[in-house]
């Protein structure tokens, strides 16, 4: 119960932090639109000319333009999540001081993201979307339960997320500068997440592997269920498809970061 | 270092097994450094942070901990909490084994980096007190009482609401000092906590320490670089260099060991040629005032009577040595012998 409650007060706190950064919000979510806008009139030209590309149909493509661009904050593709913070505490060695805590690492800064990427999905998520919503004739919705089924494959989406940034970030114990490798995770999870393109218009080999692959449960997973495209049987395979990766990778992270402790502890850093 | 070996012995606890709090045996540590040398290509050397340390701390003491830059005092205040590994020798706080079991020790004792914080740099500074609050599961009535103290005794009270990253550094080495403390720590060590701090902030952050050592009875082990610290607070002091520990007892007996020496300055009625006089020898003279300079350990009285039959004296005062002068001479002979 007592562990609930430190992590808990961790992730309010990290909410309340973000929520201090106003500026920063009210730019973010006119970038977020600013870009909507542009990549809406160019999934339209492509739709044009493509009908039911990738088996989504115009106003399908156009909603999920204005959910990439609400999920992007909350999913940290291109980064601003908690990774950067850990990066510079491991480089400073004020990690020195999250190691002497009486508290886990990996759940500490879980929470932490948990807490940043629930006030993004409120503070830089909705208002892209009412906008698309004003703007664009959007294929939302109508009953609760889909509602539903989407923050769950959200929820699991943000999983896999801070799982894949957690292990980008440990890379820092090694690589005393995680510039590099972060910069790769960034590119790679702007493609493989389908936040280009979606995944499902990729053809062949490509196509399977972007779909087989972690990134593809930030965003791809959560906007097919929103888009009605999953349902049933279907449903749980993509909850199961994130979920394994959310168990997988943070499993891995679990690793690392017991050799990297080690390695510090052992090695001073 | 025979001499410093009989110090210890007859200075610190070490012969008193019962009570000791902390207690290191031969403890070392030896860091692998690796360098670069070429492509593909890298030398690896040893480095003996510490290098065989044996002392012991009794529970309710306050001791300095000093040494010039990367002496290995960091070193042994991060094996001390746990956070590393020693490669030899014994180590216990309060009877834990800290690399072992870290996070059970963790609940007993405090830790202040003074160039790290470990408050929340973005969120007012009791956003990070609550949550150590949950973190060290701190009873409410019990945080709230030592809240309460360490914010009068801190003077926190109007710094609460404000976000850390808006604080002085006065101001938010007090907080993080607070920070450490609201679990009731049994022992704390605390890392330069007031480098960088003005006089006025260094005084309260002093007055603090010295009202905690003496009210709670909480165990200070103390690194600084700032002898004003020690000499304030610390009745014992350890000195570290190269991994060693060179002297460890109480402050005065730092001058025996250094070969101090304490100066008299004369007045004398008109300026006169140099003093010429035994056991005592003029390091300057300005006008009618001289400085003469005379082994620590013996008396003034008679140097001055001595002066006094000779020279026409009119005032003079006593001056004793600089601390941080006798622990420079005590390096240098170090790094000579």
């Amino acid at each position: 119960m007592g562990t609930w409650r430190l992590y808990t007060a961790v992730a309010a706190g990290a909410f309340r932090r973000y929520a201090t950064y106003r500026v920063a919000t009210a730019a973010g979510v006119f970038t977020n639109t600013v870009f909507g806008l542009i990549l809406a009139y160019t999934y339209i030209a492509l739709w044009d000319e493509r009908p039911g590309l990738g088996g989504y149909d115009q106003s399908q493509a156009v909603t999920y333009v204005w959910l990439g661009q609400g999920l992007l904050a909350a999913v940290a593709v291109m980064g601003g999540g908690f990774e950067d913070e850990l990066i510079e505490r491991i480089r400073t060695g004020d990690i020195a001081i999250d190691l002497y805590r009486p508290a886990d690492l990996q759940m500490w800064w879980l929470a932490a993201d948990v807490g940043r990427s629930a006030f993004q999905l409120l503070g830089r998520g909705v208002v892209p979307m009412a906008f698309g919503g004003l703007v664009f004739h959007l294929a939302l919705p109508a009953d609760a339960g889909t509602w539903l089924a989407f923050l769950v494959a959200v929820v699991l989406g943000l999983l896999v997320s801070f799982a894949i940034r957690y292990l980008v970030a440990l890379l820092a114990f090694w690589f005393m500068d995680g510039a590099g490798v972060q910069q790769l995770a960034v590119l790679a999870g702007l493609f493989f997440s389908g936040m280009t393109l979606p995944l499902n218009v990729f053809p062949g080999a490509l196509g399977e592997l972007a779909r087989a692959l972690p990134w593809s449960a930030l965003l791809q997973a959560p906007a097919d269920v929103l888009l009605g495209e999953r349902t049933g049987f279907a449903l749980w395979r993509t909850y199961a498809f994130q979920a394994a990766w959310a168990v997988g990778l943070l499993a891995v992270g679990r690793m690392v970061q017991s050799a990297a402790t080690r390695r510090v502890v052992v090695q001073g850093g | 270092m025979d001499t410093q070996t009989d110090t210890q012995k007859d200075f610190g606890p070490a012969d008193d097994h019962g009570d000791d709090f902390i207690r290191l045996d031969g403890v070392e540590k030896v860091f692998d450094v690796r360098k670069k040398t070429g492509f593909m290509r890298s030398e690896r050397r040893q480095v003996r942070a510490v290098d065989s340390i044996s002392f012991a701390v009794a529970r309710g003491e306050m001791v300095g901990y000093i040494g010039p830059n990367g002496a290995g005092k960091s070193t042994t205040i991060k094996m001390l909490t746990g956070i590393l590994t020693p490669s030899g020798g014994r180590l216990r706080v309060a009877g834990i084994d800290p690399s072992r079991e870290r996070t059970r020790l963790a609940h007993r004792i405090g830790v202040v980096f003074g160039q790290r914080t470990t408050l929340w740099w973005d969120l007012p500074l009791i956003d990070s007190y609550r949550l150590m609050h949950r973190m060290y599961r701190i009873p409410d009535a019990r945080y709230a009482e030592n809240l309460d103290r360490c914010v009068e005794l801190l003077e926190l009270a109007e710094l609460l609401d404000v976000p850390v990253r808006q604080l002085s550094l006065g101001q938010r080495m007090r907080g993080d000092i607070a920070a450490a403390l609201l679990h009731d720590p049994e022992v704390l060590y605390l890392d330069e906590p007031t480098i960088g701090l003005d006089v006025i902030s260094k005084a309260k952050v002093r007055e603090f320490l010295r009202h905690l050592n003496a009210e709670q009875g909480t165990t200070v082990l103390l690194t600084t670089h700032d002898l004003t610290d020690i000499e304030q607070l610390c009745r014992r002091v350890m000195v570290i260099d190269h991994g060693r520990l060179m002297y460890d007892g109480p402050l005065t007996g730092l001058h025996e060991i250094g070969e101090s020496e304490r100066t008299l300055v004369v007045d004398l009625e008109r300026e006169l040629p140099p003093i010429e006089v035994e056991s005592a020898r003029v390091v300057k003279v300005e006008g009618p005032r001289q400085w003469l300079a005379f082994p620590a350990a013996q008396s003034a009285a008679p140097l001055v009577a001595r002066i006094a039959a000779a020279y026409p004296l009119v005032d003079l005062s006593v001056r004793e040595p600089d601390i941080e002068a006798v622990i420079s001479r005590m390096y240098a002979e170090k790094a000579t012998s």
